[in-house]
């Protein structure tokens, strides 16, 4: 099992205030991984600063066997590191399909630029549907997985998605599950990152539970299913 | 004198000019939520420029050649100066207080107005620009200058321009995902820093054009000739809605119109002969502003603004 990505000792902090405290982690190529954890612990923050977003204040992140420490964000994506962010940040005001090609911002090979906007609008027929459309007037679902199409077009090594079922039906919800299953059949690598732990974990290769900037726990995702600390605070058992 | 085709006429042309110049205060709002209010300098020393250009040729160089040399020296000038800016005195800014941005604009007005003066010491007093010599057209009645042919023709062509590189081009698409999201836009591959660069570029070589077209019209160009101009090319930027480029335009075409009419009609209204004529004709602009913005906050052709972070 090879490691696509490794995280060593990662510090993040918002002015003085530290809210990732030193975590370390991998993702596996081919495998789901996820981080759960409760509203706070850290779990955005460790995405936005893997994108070069945000710049960690320790640690290091290697990524395909490149260490990202001072990589500028725009540079990010075309090392193969996709993210689909909190809140889907779909851009409002363009067409789903001018959305999709943003995607590929990096990509001059125009011939598989529009096979892969065919590949999203298979995965997702209401987007090819509405293609001309702005993609402010879709539905919460439908922006999510206009999120997850965009950020498929840049081909990436590994995906990263941030709260993918965040304030969706659980139709809507199940929906954006069966497809990170189906990438994942397909071989892409993920990094998932959920509040929804059930869901998560019962389709993750590896699991990381975060509190309030700190991985406490790991294990397969099915370990941490039955973990009995992982039930009671996640899945609402007692 | 107070003939309505001719005064539209004159309206829209003037309000050409502050739509030109509107547009570089909105292209810059729309990409980094700034107001560069050393805009209004960034076109005077366009007009500098271009003098600088004209003095340099030989006397009698045909217009047809200077007026493209010269648009060209001014369109330069500004660009350099605008890009300047942006990267010595706004990029240290990106992040700080609002406050801060918009002190440095004050003072680098100060700087340029001053930089202007150690090139031509006498710039406070107009300089003589070229004008395009010739009797005025006369067309269905209305008299048109030659000189404000430039800006007829420039005006629409280079909002022509404009809406194809934004709508049409790699580097449009981009400046528009910056402006809409510009985190999201980094992660797709975009570099926003130079997305502003190109913004600021831009909205100076608009500003360089209308600077040309003023120099133009009016025969001369001066060291303060940005700062009442760059105050009308602002109200005309929110009022078409700031952030959006046809705003801007529209915006600029409102102000003239309303100022041209203003000119040549209200001192006609019974009881207001004295709010009348040319010296009333910038209060009205700012009436407008203010009628406009308590009607539809956002501007004629604004978006809301409520979900900016
Ligand atoms: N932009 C910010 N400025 C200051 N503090 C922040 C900011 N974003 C998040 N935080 C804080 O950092 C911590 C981690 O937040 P976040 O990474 O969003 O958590 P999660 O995604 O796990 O819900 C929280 O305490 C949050 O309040
Ligand atoms: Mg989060």
């Amino acid at each position: 099992m090879t490691a696509l990505l490794e995280v060593k000792d990662l510090r993040v902090a918002y002015g003085k205030i530290e809210a990732v405290k030193g975590i370390s982690f991998t993702v596996n190529q081919g495998e789901v991984t996820t981080l759960i954890g409760t509203n706070g612990a850290g779990k955005t923050t460790t995405l936005r600063t893997l994108s070069g977003l945000l710049k960690p204040t320790g640690g290091t992140v290697t990524f395909d066997g490149q260490p990202l420490g001072t990589v500028p964000a725009h540079k990010i994506v075309s090392l193969g590191l996709a993210h689909s962010p909190e809140g889907r940040h779909i851009f409002p005001r363009m067409t789903i399909e001018e959305n999709l090609l943003l995607g590929a911002f990096l990509r001059k090979d125009t011939a598989g630029i529009a096979e892969d906007v065919e590949r999203a609008y298979t995965l997702f027929p209401i987007l090819g549907e509405r293609r001309k459309q702005a993609a402010g007037t879709l539905s919460g679902g439908e922006q999510q997985m206009l999120a997850m199409g965009r950020a498929l077009m840049s081909r990436p090594k590994l995906l990263m998605l941030d709260e993918p079922s965040m304030g969706l039906s659980p139709l809507m919800m199940q929906k954006i599950m069966a497809t990170i299953v189906e990438l994942k059949a397909a071989g892409t690598t993920i990094l998932l990152v959920e509040q929804n732990a059930q869901a998560a974990l019962s389709l993750s290769d590896q699991g990381y539970v975060m509190e309030t900037g700190r991985i406490v726990l790991t294990g397969t995702g099915r370990d941490l299913l039955g973990n009995d600390s992982v039930r009671k605070a996640y899945l609402g058992e007692d | 004198m107070h003939e309505l085709p001719q005064q539209l006429a004159n309206g829209l042309i003037l309000g050409a000019l502050y739509g030109l110049v509107a547009i570089g205060y909105t292209m810059v709002y729309g990409i980094v939520q700034l107001i560069n209010f050393a805009h209004g300098e960034i076109f005077m020393v366009g007009g500098f420029g271009a003098l600088t250009a004209f003095l340099a040729l030989p006397g009698g160089t045909s217009l047809w050649i200077a007026i493209p040399l010269m648009l060209l020296a001014g369109i330069l000038v500004s660009t350099l100066v605008a890009v300047g800016a942006e990267r010595f005195a706004y990029r240290p800014l990106r992040g700080a207080p609002r406050l801060a941005p918009l002190i440095t604009a004050i003072g680098l007005s100060i700087v340029l107005q001053q930089l202007v003066f150690s090139f031509y010491p006498d710039a406070k007093k107009a300089r003589v620009f070229p004008k395009i010599p010739g009797d005025p057209f006369e067309l269905a009645g209305i008299t048109i200058q030659r000189s404000d042919i430039f800006l007829i023709i420039a005006a629409p062509l280079c909002m022509m321009i404009l809406g194809w590189f934004v709508a049409k081009t790699r580097s449009g698409r981009a400046m528009q995902a910056t402006s809409q999201d510009p985190d999201t836009a980094k992660l797709m591959g975009i570099d926003t820093d130079r997305i502003i660069v190109m913004a600021f570029a831009i909205g100076a070589a608009f500003a360089a054009v209308a600077a040309v077209a003023y120099g133009l019209r009016t025969g001369q160009v001066d060291s303060r000739m940005g700062i009442l101009l760059g105050l009308k090319a602002f109200t005309a930027a929110v009022l078409g809605g700031i952030g959006n480029i046809y705003g801007a335009m529209l915006g600029g075409l409102a102000l003239g119109l309303t100022e041209g009419l203003a000119t040549g009609y209200i001192q006609h209204v019974p009881g207001m002969d004295l709010f009348g004529g040319a010296a009333w004709k910038d209060v009205w602009a700012f009436v407008l502003l203010i009628v406009v913005l308590l009607v539809r906050p956002q501007g004629l052709l604004g978006e809301r603004v409520a979900d900016r972070a």
